[in-house]
């Protein structure tokens, strides 16, 4: 057997693939959290409640409505993303004008009050959500067997994180975007509805969450306490990256992800806080993080 | 310039001095309630509100009186309440000891904390210490002397100074009592000092008190260390009227849960976090019997209070007519 470090290869690539399966996660969700941030300036807390709502929608129309994984995939961060607009518009957008803090404190509150329902009417076990017959089974790439769907989960973060970034920084909605958040009065003086720009990205953030959540399912279980375990990863994450730049909320989920899957090859003690560890060297040396302006 | 501000300054303080007096005296008032009250409460219930109240104080002298709002307060009460448990259970030390070690702990985890956090200001701030108290909370799930989840059970309460036997119910409820309002007197004496003073113009503007010439990290840090310090006294506090620590005190809902006294009492208010703390404790209480889940009325409030209240009970009965009358001045 071929060896590296006195580690199998089999047992490396495998851990390299779980770090990729989390860091594909790591980077939907801090990405939509970049993107939030960006404009509204609100440090969405409720980010991972709406990931656990979009497994969980998933989940609910399969069990009532018989909807199948892959229309659940588009429906169910279509559910949450107007669940997320509704949120912004009766809300979230009273708060603006205040200090940032705010923002923070009433997604948390939010957070709570979601992950409480789902929590008294299902429990904290997990519920299975079986992987679409076209994606079990698994493929041998030589080294070492490669589950098909978690294959997938890799490829389809990516390219759905590459289509945001490319939303962002070549459309016109995107270009928008960014003005608005360097100066919404005056794009607001140009003709463009800034508040309706808010509410959507909100309903982006909010839908990206909850297709991380559907992909998801079938790898973790469906439980109520999914979201509020990986959002404070997912905070280092965007730390890390740089707050605000959705470029290092991409590479930085991937990269952090990785950095986790080989921790928990060579010194596992560590693995559940190596992100942690991480995140405070960046900030000692570079306090905006890897990819963040100064403020 | 000197001699023309020096009149106003004074009249300040005077202000200030006399309103802290009335709250002083209202505190006393309390003091006095709280004397009497284990005669008509379950005692461990008022004491779990006293060691609450006084970590809200504690955190509120950061978030209140210096702008600083933390996601990491959890690290120093769930801190502490391990280093008293641990020193108490396994090394014999008196209580006394025992919670000096607490609260010297905490002091040390709130200088590496603050140090790395106040280089960055407002929601980063915040982040920063969710983050590194999240690191705090792993360790703290691996570490041997902790016991993983089972935490640290059956912690003797001991003698205090030798002489007072703090396993008697209502001699641990005045012990809890004196430290609580010992806690109070010194955040109140920290607030109403020229450092606090320092503090709150750093609040109000940042800017300004770097080119009036204090040097504004340290002022933090001091500020840091101090809130963390007396949130380590509640958590030690805590370990011995319970007489065990646990996980629950390390998570970041924890930090949550104190952020939502002060603000449901009033954020920037001397007893605004006490009272806020009261409710939340009561309300936990009521709830414990029922099959309710906490957090979704714990979430619902927290929505409510930053949406539509966001002084907080003290700090909008203080905005009131009769609070104007009382002597109240508002301060967020």
């Amino acid at each position: 057997m071929t060896m590296i470090f006195g580690i199998p290869v089999v047992v490396l690539m495998g851990q390299l693939l779980v770090g990729l399966i989390n860091g594909s996660f790591y980077a939907l969700l801090s990405l939509g959290l970049a993107v939030i941030f960006g404009l509204l300036r609100v440090i969405n807390f409720a980010h991972g409640a709406l990931y656990m709502l979009g497994a969980f929608t998933a989940l609910l129309l399969l069990t009532v409505g018989g909807v199948n994984y892959w229309l659940a995939l588009i429906l169910s961060p279509l559910i949450v993303g107007m669940f997320g607009a509704v949120i912004e518009r009766t809300m979230l957008s009273r708060l603006y004008k205040l200090d940032h803090l705010y923002g923070l404190l009433f997604t948390f509150g939010l957070a709570l009050a979601i992950e409480g329902t789902f929590r008294y009417f299902y429990g904290a076990s997990g519920m299975p959500y079986a992987a679409p017959g076209a994606l079990s089974g698994a493929v041998d790439l030589g080294f070492m067997l490669l589950p098909v769907y978690r294959g997938w989960v890799v490829i389809v973060s990516l390219i759905v994180c590459l289509g945001v970034w490319l939303l962002i920084e070549k459309t016109k909605f995107g270009a928008y975007l960014r003005a608005a958040t360097e100066n919404p009065v005056l794009v607001q003086s140009f003709g463009v509805n800034v508040p309706l720009l808010l509410t959507l990205t909100y309903a982006l953030g909010s839908g990206l969450a909850a297709f991380a959540g559907v992909l998801a399912a079938p790898v973790y279980q469906v439980n109520p306490l999914m979201g509020s375990n990986l959002i404070i990863i997912v905070f280092a994450v965007v730390v890390v990256g740089g707050m605000g730049s959705i470029l290092g909320a991409i590479v930085t989920g991937y990269m952090l992800g990785v950095v986790e899957g080989f921790t928990k090859v060579f010194y596992p003690e560590a693995s559940n806080t190596v992100i942690f560890v991480i995140m405070t060297i960046v900030l000692i040396l570079r306090p905006a993080g890897l990819f963040g302006k100064d403020v | 310039m000197a001699g023309k501000s020096q009149p106003i300054q004074a009249e300040h303080i005077v202000v200030h001095s006399k309103a802290g007096q009335l709250q002083l005296m209202l505190l006393t008032l309390i003091a006095v309630a709280l004397l009497l009250a284990p005669q008509f409460l379950y005692p461990i219930f008022v004491m779990k509100l006293l060691a609450f109240g006084l970590f809200a104080a504690a955190f509120n002298l950061l978030l209140g009186f210096t702008g600083l709002l933390s996601f990491g307060h959890a690290t120093f009460f769930g801190g502490a309440a391990y280093f008293t448990a641990h020193a108490v259970k396994v090394w014999g030390w008196s209580p006394e000891a025992g919670i000096s070690l607490g609260v010297a702990g905490a002091a040390g985890l709130g200088l590496v904390m603050g140090a790395i956090a106040i280089r960055r200001q407002g929601i980063y701030f915040a982040m920063i210490t969710l983050a590194l108290s999240q690191m705090f909370f792993f360790f703290c799930l691996q570490a041997n002397f902790t016991h993983g989840e089972d935490g640290i059970q059956s912690v003797p309460r001991g003698q205090l100074f030798g002489v007072f036997d703090l396993s008697d119910t209502m001699t641990m409820y005045y012990f809890v009592l004196a430290i609580f309002v010992l806690g109070l007197l010194i955040v109140w004496r920290f607030v109403n000092s020229p450092f606090g003073m320092i503090l709150k113009s750093i609040r109000e503007n940042e800017q300004r008190a770097i080119s009036l010439g204090y040097s504004v990290s340290r002022y933090k840090l001091g500020a840091f260390v101090m809130s963390a310090a007396l949130t380590g006294l509640a958590g030690s506090v805590k370990a011995l009227i319970f007489q065990f620590a646990t996980l629950t005190d390390v998570t970041w809902q924890m930090s949550g849960e104190v952020i939502l006294m002060t603000l449901l009492g009033g954020i920037g208010t001397l007893a605004g976090p006490v009272v806020g703390a009261g409710l939340v404790v009561t309300l936990q209480n009521y709830l414990a019997t029922s099959d309710f889940p906490v957090t979704i009325i714990t979430g619902v409030v927290f929505m409510i209070c930053v949406l539509v209240f966001r002084r907080g009970l003290v700090g909008e009965l203080s905005a009131s007519k009769l609070g104007r009358k009382l002597g109240f001045r508002s301060e967020s």
